[in-house]
């Protein structure tokens, strides 16, 4: 288990309140001044030291993204863009850093700020989090006040203003250029990379976009050493991060853990154990819902960090774990996940905006038992049609838990659904078939 | 995409009172010069809240005009997220999150009790005319759930009596408490705390 004097969020269930007086004996806004000196390179360089990668899901190393920014600022201003829109069913870590944390934030978006040359920063939360909306700006109000941001902030000599924008109940908002779209007061629908937000963002200008997390763990991690964060977890997958334990376990709760951790130890020492017992275990969604799920005796031995579960073909994603027992219906369980998708695809790209609604279809007639043999295939190959045929990865996103279920629970479905096919001889009917079914064959 | 409708019956017209002109003049501060329409999803949600929470289409041209921007625009925003409600909905407003990390921990008993304390159906108001309820998607508290939102507040770690408890508070005009109703601190596993322990009741 992680030391304590190594976790970062030593206020992640407000044991000792979250104003500025709390947040300084903590360590924050001790010598910012002091790390803002040392100057851009050096904050970048101990950044990409420390093997950072984005706590936002897609795990892109922070220290690249930010060297990315123009080195010299043009005739358009930059900006930095904080990304709370939180919204990855089986995911609630960024609302306790917003609630209870909120000063490791603003020092975090201060130092970025800096490092990517932006005197603005704009805050994403998401518009259900009103309240904890409402304690971020007391606290940014309060850094206001004492004069840590704003003119000079902190004595550094660096200008800076944050602004919260709530969004209004949009998943796809949390994608970075949908994001962008939002704050400009357009719908969410995201845009066409390249060019990518470090050159043309926010306004056409360029932006860096940072998950929470990412942004409120940098003051620390300059203040111990990029070196003290690398030394946590394993090579390329780097320093603490906050595990969220949902689902059938005894103690559901948040924490701040090594990366690299085993998967059994989460649930068994920090959650209280699976319901009913270990096994009891069905399978495990390890990172928020868009990750493929892992069965039971993968969990065994697995480890929680992007590399370890990209080898599993899932995902660490936002490190959100839903544990599920041998009491749900599994198939059910990924059916309302297809739900949730289908709800809120943008509709922007068509194989998204129909094929969430199929594959949602599909899956519910499944859970009943009404699906015909060749639809267990059908709904295979209708994952595949939306995985890298649209603009964002929204589409991955929603094809990914569905192609999890096939691959580890295929015989579950076919078990229930035996109904023998509707079209008998699928090539005397060419009309019925796809036409890249066809293509494939005479290839 | 979900669906939604205006709302039959409308106002003629709208008009921004002046408490919600100051916060919105003050909102528009935030963003750069000749970049107002950005203030278009705050200034519906101040409409929606001068307007018993929901937004009529006279107020979405009024934001039109305000922000200097086509009505359509504005259509667009006030129907494409979710949260605003383009019809009326009751004074106090419940939406139960049932996606899959609340849906295994029972969410379907929180509808149960919305059914039989609220309204038969969704988005229907309570016979005194005060709540209405709906099912909504990942509220972002799966660690408590499962759990509801009354208004901008959140209620955690419920089962079907607790959430009938506060149904019958909010029906006798009272706000309950909200957070954990489990008695837990925030999101710390309930009576197995392995970390932090010596700030613990600090």
């Amino acid at each position: 288990m992680l030391k304590d004097q190594d976790r970062i969020f030593k206020n992640l269930y407000n044991d000792m309140g979250s104003d500025v007086k709390s947040a300084q004996t903590r360590g924050d806004w001790v010598n910012t001044s002091d790390l803002i000196a040392k100057g851009r390179d050096w904050i970048i360089n101990e950044v990409k030291d420390s093997q950072l990668r984005g706590r936002g899901g897609a795990g892109f190393p922070t220290g690249l993204k930010w060297s990315f920014a123009p080195k010299e600022v043009g005739s358009r201003p930059h900006y930095l863009v904080i990304n709370a829109d939180e919204s990855e069913p089986g995911t609630c870590k960024d609302r306790d850093i917003l609630r209870f944390e909120p000063h490791k934030l603003i020092e975090g978006c201060l130092i970025a700020s800096y490092a990517v040359q932006a005197h603005v920063c704009y805050i994403y939360i998401r518009g259900e989090y009103f309240i904890e909306g409402q304690k971020l700006q007391a606290a940014i109000d309060e850094a206001y006040e004492k004069n840590l941001i704003g003119k000079n902030s902190a004595g550094t000599g660096w200008d800076l203003d944050i602004f919260i924008h709530y969004g209004a109940g949009a998943y796809i908002c949390g994608e970075e250029t949908a994001l962008l779209e939002s704050i400009e007061g357009k719908k969410g629908q995201p845009r066409l990379k390249p060019p990518f937000p470090a050159l043309i963002g926010l306004y056409g200008c360029p932006t860096i976009i940072n998950n929470v997390e990412t942004i409120a763990v940098v003051p620390t991690i300059l203040r111990k050493g990029g070196k003290w964060f690398s030394s946590l977890g394993r090579e390329k997958n780097t320093g603490t991060k906050i595990f969220c334990i949902s689902g059938n376990v005894n103690n559901p709760c948040n924490v701040e853990e090594e990366m690299n951790i085993p998967l059994k130890e989460l649930i068994e020492v920090h959650a209280g154990g699976v319901i009913g017992g270990w096994e009891n275990l069905q399978a495990v969604i390890p990172g928020g819902s868009s990750m493929p799920l892992i069965p039971k005796e993968k969990c065994e031995t697995l480890t929680m960090d992007f590399d370890s579960l990209m080898a599993e073909k899932s995902g660490l994603g936002t490190a959100g774990i839903v544990v599920i027992n041998k009491d749900q219906d599994i198939i059910k369980c990924m059916a309302r996940i297809a739900r949730f998708y289908k709800h809120e695809s943008c509709g922007q790209c068509t194989p998204c905006r129909e094929g969430s609604g199929w594959m949602w279809r599909m899956l519910e007639r499944m859970a009943k038992g009404e699906a015909t043999k060749d639809e267990v295939d059908m709904l295979g190959d209708v994952t595949n049609q939306i995985a890298g045929h649209t603009i964002c990865a929204f589409g991955e996103g929603s094809s990914w838990p569905v192609q999890g279920l096939l691959r580890h629970f295929k015989k579950e479905i076919e078990e229930r659904n035996n109904l023998d096919p509707i079209v008998q001889k699928k090539n005397n009917i060419p009309y019925l078939v796809d036409q890249h079914l066809l293509d494939k064959k005479n290839a | 995409m979900s669906l939604k409708r205006p709302a039959k019956n409308q106002p003629e017209t709208f008009e921004f009172s002046s408490p919600s002109m100051e916060e919105a003049n003050k909102i528009v501060s935030k963003y750069p010069k000749g970049k107002q329409q950005s203030a278009v999803m705050a200034l519906l949600y101040i409409a929606q809240k001068q307007n018993d929470n929901w937004i009529p289409l006279a107020a979405m041209k009024y934001i039109a005009k305000l922000l200097d921007m086509p009505y359509i625009k504005v259509y667009e925003v006030a129907t494409f997220y979710s949260m605003y409600n383009l019809s009326p909905v009751g004074k106090y407003f419940i939406q139960v999150c049932t996606t899959t990390p609340c849906m295994i921990r029972g969410a379907n008993k929180l509808v149960e009790a919305c059914k039989e304390k609220i309204s038969e159906n969704e988005n229907v108001l309570s016979n005194d005319n005060s709540c209405s309820w709906m099912e909504v998607e990942c509220l972002g508290a799966c660690v408590n759930a499962p759990m509801l939102q009354i208004n901008d507040d959140y209620y955690e770690d419920l089962d079907k009596e607790k959430t009938i408890e506060i149904f019958e508070k909010i029906l006798k005009g009272e706000t309950p408490k909200p957070g954990s109703y489990r008695g837990r601190l925030n999101t710390e596993p309930e009576n197995n705390r392995k970390t932090l322990m010596d700030v613990k009741n600090a």
